[in-house]
């Protein structure tokens, strides 16, 4: 039986004349796990914040496990586990402290607090640092505590900003593993990502927002046949005959879509609906203008296609191209 | 009662934090020893012998003491403004904030640390003080008296120090934000010397402001057995707190990030 645990209804949040939230909604599902994908600024945090009792929203109503984040803001924290883009951890004092603090704020006794802490260190493999002093510790480090700390009291649902913001490819691989093996216990996670393919990894389905508004949603492969149709990529002998080639492509009456031109790789992408006839009447048409193509590709669209389609912007990732 | 019961775990709980943040990072320590010492051995060495004592008084190092705990302590507690500032701007406050824990705790955890350091801080300079000749001239039992007003005005003027911490945007903002208001309280006061020999414009303000009222009192308790301003100091030191507490924890609940 579904049940759903997080809640938002038309959530507006205004910032003087910003709009960080424009009447948001969203349901999620217990024991789902969620990605809320959007680029910089489309209101990701700020959705966390609301529902993390942070911020109080300028109109609309959320709650999480039934409790209204306004109303019941104690109930709801009892409910919740945060670990924010920024490593909330306290640099001054050891990992371990850092975590039987948060264990007796969560208000286990003291003795409970020492063995989940020591718990929790081994699950995040900090067991050999468990006593430097944080500021020592590396951001991926720091990333894992502070991911350790919000499960210190096994929280109903746990919200993930951004969690692998700024930390390099290996490190974010090694937190995608921390976070299936921490979550792969029954709870609700609500993740903020800017990154497509953190999305891919870890959530079972995606909320794609921009502008404080939900644009779009499913799982990603849902989201992929949004964008009906293929991508073709043409590879082009050299860089002159590149702007023919785009200028044919326009004026033919067959492709809707408009091509996209990559000059260092002197490459054009387009969209087409009709698969391989399209990719037939692309090469044909090439052809009677004399253009030399190396290189056709015909390929299923990629979450970052949809990304650019909905939201008009770039995602973010710097791992992309070297893979 | 469950309430007030988590709100002083809570808050022992992060007091606790505080003060092995504070023996941790060497800049505080410095700051809560060797700067209040150098400045009484300064002020005693460089002015001791030009300042016109009242009557009643000897010695200058008898007539700075009291005053100079006050300023060391007023000045500690700007400290407070810079670590209630780190913790904004780490995140850690929206961290805490998320916890079920007392929505007291942090603000007061703050300035409950912070009278811990000033406690300590003061015991440091009478040791010195006693060493370069200051007695408890009225008797130690009123001594301890003016201790413990000493220690009032430190927790009253944590409040502040608090609310600019919550305040301020930065760490450069909370620095400046959390010293420049003490200059003058500091310095147009009786700390360092008598108020009659500043000019008639300045007097007023420098008898009446809470800092000469508090070295004053301090004084007059341990040294001078004038007391007479410690009616006015109270107004104004639960004043101060009341205002100030109700507006920390109010900062602190207030929903922004």
């Amino acid at each position: 039986m579904s049940k759903i645990i997080v809640q938002m209804k038309d959530i507006t949040v205004d910032f003087g004349d910003i709009k960080a939230l424009d009447k948001l909604s969203l349901k999620i599902q217990k024991g789902e796990v969620v990605g809320l994908l959007g680029p910089n600024g489309a209101g990701k945090t700020t959705a966390v914040n609301v529902l993390a009792t942070l911020l109080k929203p300028t109109s609309g109503s959320a709650s999480v496990n039934g409790f209204d984040v306004e109303g019941e803001g104690h109930n709801v924290r009892e409910q919740i586990g945060l670990a924010g883009q920024y490593a909330a951890v306290d640099p001054t004092l050891s990992g371990r402290q850092n975590l039987e603090m948060v264990g007796r704020l969560y208000h286990l006794g003291r003795n409970e607090s020492k063995k989940r802490a020591i718990e929790i260190l081994r699950q995040i493999t900090l067991e050999d640092a468990a006593d430097k002093p944080v500021r020592t510790y590396s951001g991926g480090m720091r990333r894992r505590l502070d991911l350790g700390a919000s499960l210190m009291y096994t929280p109903k649902v746990l919200f993930l900003d951004e969690p692998t913001t700024g930390l390099d490819p290996k490190t974010r691989r090694d937190m995608w593993k921390a976070i299936r093996d921490m979550v792969g216990q029954g709870v609700t996670v609500l993740l903020t990502t800017q990154y497509l393919e953190e999305a891919d990894e870890l959530a079972d389905r995606i909320i794609l927002i921009d502008e404080g508004r939900v644009i779009a949603e499913g799982t990603s492969n849902e989201l992929k046949r949004q964008l009906r149709g293929d991508v073709l990529e043409i590879e082009i002998t050299d860089a002159k005959n590149l702007i023919h080639a785009v200028k044919a492509l326009e004026s033919s009456s067959k492709f809707k879509a408009k091509p996209e031109v990559d000059e260092a790789l002197q490459t054009i992408r387009l969209a087409v609906e009709n698969g391989v006839d399209d990719l037939q009447a692309a090469l044909s048409v090439l052809k009677t203008k004399k253009v030399e193509v190396v290189h056709v590709n015909l390929s299923q669209p990629s979450l970052d296609d949809v990304f650019l389609e909905l939201t008009g912007k770039k995602p973010e990732g710097e791992e992309k191209g070297d893979e | 009662m469950n309430n007030i019961k988590w709100a002083v775990l809570d808050t022992m709980t992060v007091a606790k934090r505080n003060l092995i943040k504070y023996t941790r990072s060497p800049q505080l320590i410095i700051f809560a020893t060797i700067q209040p010492v150098m400045f009484l051995l300064l002020f005693n060495y460089v002015f001791g012998g030009a300042i016109r004592l009242p009557e009643n008084i000897d010695s200058y190092i008898i007539y700075l003491l009291p005053g100079i705990i006050v300023q060391t302590v007023l000045f500690g507690s700007t400290q407070g403004v810079i670590a209630m500032n780190q913790d904004v701007n780490s995140g850690l406050i929206d961290r805490f904030r998320s916890l079920p824990m007392s929505r007291v705790a942090v603000v007061f955890a703050r300035v409950l640390a912070d009278s811990v350091r000033n406690a300590f801080v003061i015991a440091l300079m009478v040791i010195v003080g006693i060493m370069l000749g200051f007695e408890f001239v009225n008797g130690v039992g009123n001594g301890m008296i003016a201790l413990l007003i000493a220690l009032l005005f430190s927790f009253t003027f944590s409040w502040i120090s608090v609310c600019i911490g919550l305040f301020a945007k930065d760490a450069e903002t909370a620095q400046s934000a959390g010293f420049i208001w003490v200059f003058p309280l500091a310095f147009a006061s009786s700390i360092f010397v008598p108020v009659q020999t500043m000019p008639t414009w300045l007097q007023g303000f420098a008898e009446n402001q809470p800092v000469s009222l508090a070295s004053n009192v301090v004084r007059g308790f341990a040294v001078s057995g004038d007391t007479s301003d410690l009616v006015p100091l109270l107004v104004w030191l639960f004043g101060i707190m009341f205002f100030f507490m109700i507006l920390a924890v109010r900062m602190y609940n207030r929903s922004s990030s």
